[in-house]
């Protein structure tokens, strides 16, 4: 058991491509990290920086209190679980289970007994004989968590494991990874770029884009306070609403010129202003408020799904597409003008240029 | 399965013809030939023959310089198998690690493979030249007074060498496709399990060209037996003397230069059933081994 420790890593590849650019984060002995972000944001280069398949380019990376830069895969302690889950297929599961292990000369009853105890917990006992061929996908996924669990290694290192999974799978599969996680206490760093599995998984979200980290927090923090632009469309789903404001006399306008009602205390003349689907609520349904955002919106597109709907509209003439989560129970005609408000503190601001957060201390609240 | 339609029943024959003269003709009846042959004694001038029963192969079996033949061309065939196989394994592992400029390295590897295998036999020959060839002189200069043509031994050294050198590209390229096809996150999963890269190799990596390398076995091997047939008589410059040759060769030489055509198709007849023995045994034994993943 271990904490892993990365200082400003960072890796450039061959003509200059800087994918890593100067990472930092402080990995707690047990914690589970999810790195999570769209594909090309450097998260599977930093795992695989970590797991010591990709050279660091610059910067130190800590596993325990060992310096691991220039150490060997083999010798880092750690065990990798991969997307394609990566069996030997010359070799059984019992095999497959037992290789990392022979490589480091335990004892043969050691060993079957880790193995027996790893294929217990996966209830892969009855494939022990089987090649990885005549396994399902699912059988196969299992393998590979073994191969790491036997090895009882400081961390786990996953790179997006369920993604070749189908959905049903992946959503059991999913808690069983996080119950087993707890379970082992064992730290580990999981790669995706599915936010809902990040968010279902993690103890702490690290989101990356352009190879550099955009916020580090609890799902919860990052849901609720995002540190930009990129964190807030990137984590819920559907995306927060974003619209861009700009101050003209003592009104807030959209680029369409459209009037947006909302009250903020602000000195700034534009901003983005954000707002969860989940939070708009349709004013007829709402206690009466003051502050906060009211507006009104063109409905376009329903989508219903069930327990709710997503509709889609845009306030005034224009492009800007906002979403409202709304009761599944509810009607919608295309055209028809719905009235929404979203209280105060449910309110996010970001600065135009940066797309950073702003906090407007207690400003949003009043009039 | 879609079931193809004729217009006529016996279309299917008609197209099949070509193929079934050319294999009828080229094979099977040279191949009856040599067995109805392999029991009479022909006349060399071609006056007729005689039905002689296994005496042919009585006689063939008992002649000391048939073992003598039999022993070199097992030798031989293995060692041309073997140093080619390994020499081959060896530089396609080395290829596929190489990153810069690799595409370099891999067409200069697989060069002699574009030479046409006569002109690749000749060069290889001129290397051991007993006047121009620099291999020789190497020898020379080594202290080692290389006879080949006159020598046993040097001459089934250069022999050996020839066939493994022209082989070997053949057999890269097999090999580096072969390594390119496994797959690199499986490596990447044993670089996690396992320190030592030989030992890695030794696990992971060949098991996984097992395939490859069983197809290459057979090619080898029967490269070895027959297809140095004129790497042997370009050494050999059609004077064999005392020197080393392996079973085919010998097939030729007492049969077109002996003049003992039902010697000679006992000895072929007795090839067929070790090449249809050798090929029982390799598909039946060896491939029931080999992983195909």
């Amino acid at each position: 058991m271990a904490g892993i420790q990365l200082n400003t890593l960072r890796k450039i590849y061959a003509g200059n491509v800087e994918a890593v650019k100067g990472i930092s984060i402080d990995i707690k002995d047990g914690e589970f990290i999810v790195l999570v972000g769209p594909s090309g944001c450097g998260k599977s280069t930093l795992l695989r920086m970590v797991a010591g398949l990709e050279t660091i380019t610059d910067g130190e990376l800590f596993i325990g209190d060992r310096l691991v830069n220039n150490v060997e895969p083999a010798d880092r302690d750690i065990a990798m679980v991969f997307q394609n889950y990566a069996l030997y297929p010359h070799m059984t599961v019992y095999g497959n289970l037992a290789y990392g292990l022979k490589n480091r000369s335990i004892p043969k009853d050691e060993i079957e007994k880790r193995v027996r105890k790893a294929a217990e917990i996966l209830e892969i006992g009855d494939f022990l004989d089987r090649r990885p061929r005549q396994l399902s996908g699912g059988q196969r996924q299992r393998v590979a968590m073994g191969r790491a669990i036997v090895r009882e290694p400081a961390a786990f290192l996953f790179d997006e494991p369920l993604s070749n999974l189908d959905a049903k799978l992946r959503v059991q599969m999913r808690m069983e990874i996080k119950k087993l996680q707890k379970e082992l206490g064992t730290t580990s760093l999981y790669v995706t770029h599915d936010q809902l599995e990040a968010m279902t998984l993690a103890d702490r979200l690290v989101v990356l884009s352009g190879g550099v980290v955009e916020q580090i927090g609890s799902p919860i923090d990052v849901y609720e306070k995002p540190a930009s632009t990129f964190v807030a469309t990137f984590i819920g789903s559907p995306a927060m609403n974003l619209l861009p404001l700009a101050k003209s006399g003592n009104e807030w306008k959209l680029d369409n010129g459209a009037n947006v009602d909302v009250k903020l205390n602000t000195d700034l003349s534009d901003l983005i202003l954000g707002v969860r689907p989940e939070d708009l609520v349709i004013e007829e349904l709402s206690e009466k408020f003051d502050t906060g955002l009211h507006t009104a919106l063109t409905v376009h597109v329903v989508e219903p799904v069930g327990a709710e709907s997503y509709v889609h509209g845009t306030i005034g003439e224009g492009s800007v597409d906002v979403v409202v989560r709304a009761p599944g129970k509810l009607h919608f005609e295309p055209g028809q003008i719905l009235k929404v408000t979203a209280k105060p503190e449910k309110l996010h601001t970001f600065d135009t240029k940066s797309g950073k957060r702003i906090e407007l201390e207690g400003a949003l609240e009043t009039a | 399965m879609k079931r193809v339609q004729f217009s006529h029943p016996l279309m299917p024959y008609m197209l099949l013809l070509p193929q079934l003269a050319i294999v009828g003709v080229f094979f099977l009846w040279p191949a009856a030939e040599a067995i109805r042959a392999s029991f009479y004694l022909e006349d060399p001038f071609g006056f007729g023959s005689t039905f002689v029963g296994l005496d042919n192969f009585k006689d063939v079996v008992s002649a000391s310089e048939y073992s003598r033949t039999a022993w070199f061309t097992l030798i031989f065939s293995a060692a041309v198998t073997f140093f080619s196989l390994s020499i081959a394994l060896l530089l396609a592992v080395k290829a596929d690690n190489v990153i810069k400029g690799a595409s370099t390295y891999r067409t200069l590897l697989m060069w002699v493979y574009a030479i046409a295998p006569p002109v690749a036999g000749l060069v290889g020959v001129m290397l051991f030249d007993q006047h121009i060839g620099p291999l020789n002189d190497l020898a020379h200069a080594l202290g080692w007074n290389m006879q080949i043509g006159v020598n046993y031994f040097d001459t089934a050294f250069a022999m050996t060498v020839i066939a493994v050198w022209k082989q070997i590209p053949i057999n890269f390229i097999f090999f580096l496709s072969g390594l390119q096809s496994v797959p690199k996150s499986v490596q990447e999963a044993a670089a996690v399990d396992c320190r030592s890269s030989s030992r890695r190799f030794w696990t992971v990596t060949f098991p996984l060209l097992a395939p490859t390398s069983f197809f290459l076995l057979i090619i080898n091997i029967t490269y070895a037996l027959f297809d140095t047939f004129g790497i042997i008589d370009l050494v050999l410059k059609g004077e064999p003397g005392n020197n080393p040759v392996t079973l085919v060769y010998k097939v030729f030489l007492d049969g077109f230069r002996g003049n003992d055509l039902g010697g000679s198709s006992a000895q072929s007849v007795i090839l067929m059933i070790l090449v249809f023995a050798l090929t029982v045994v390799q598909f039946r034994m060896i491939e029931r081994r080999v992983h195909y993943s």
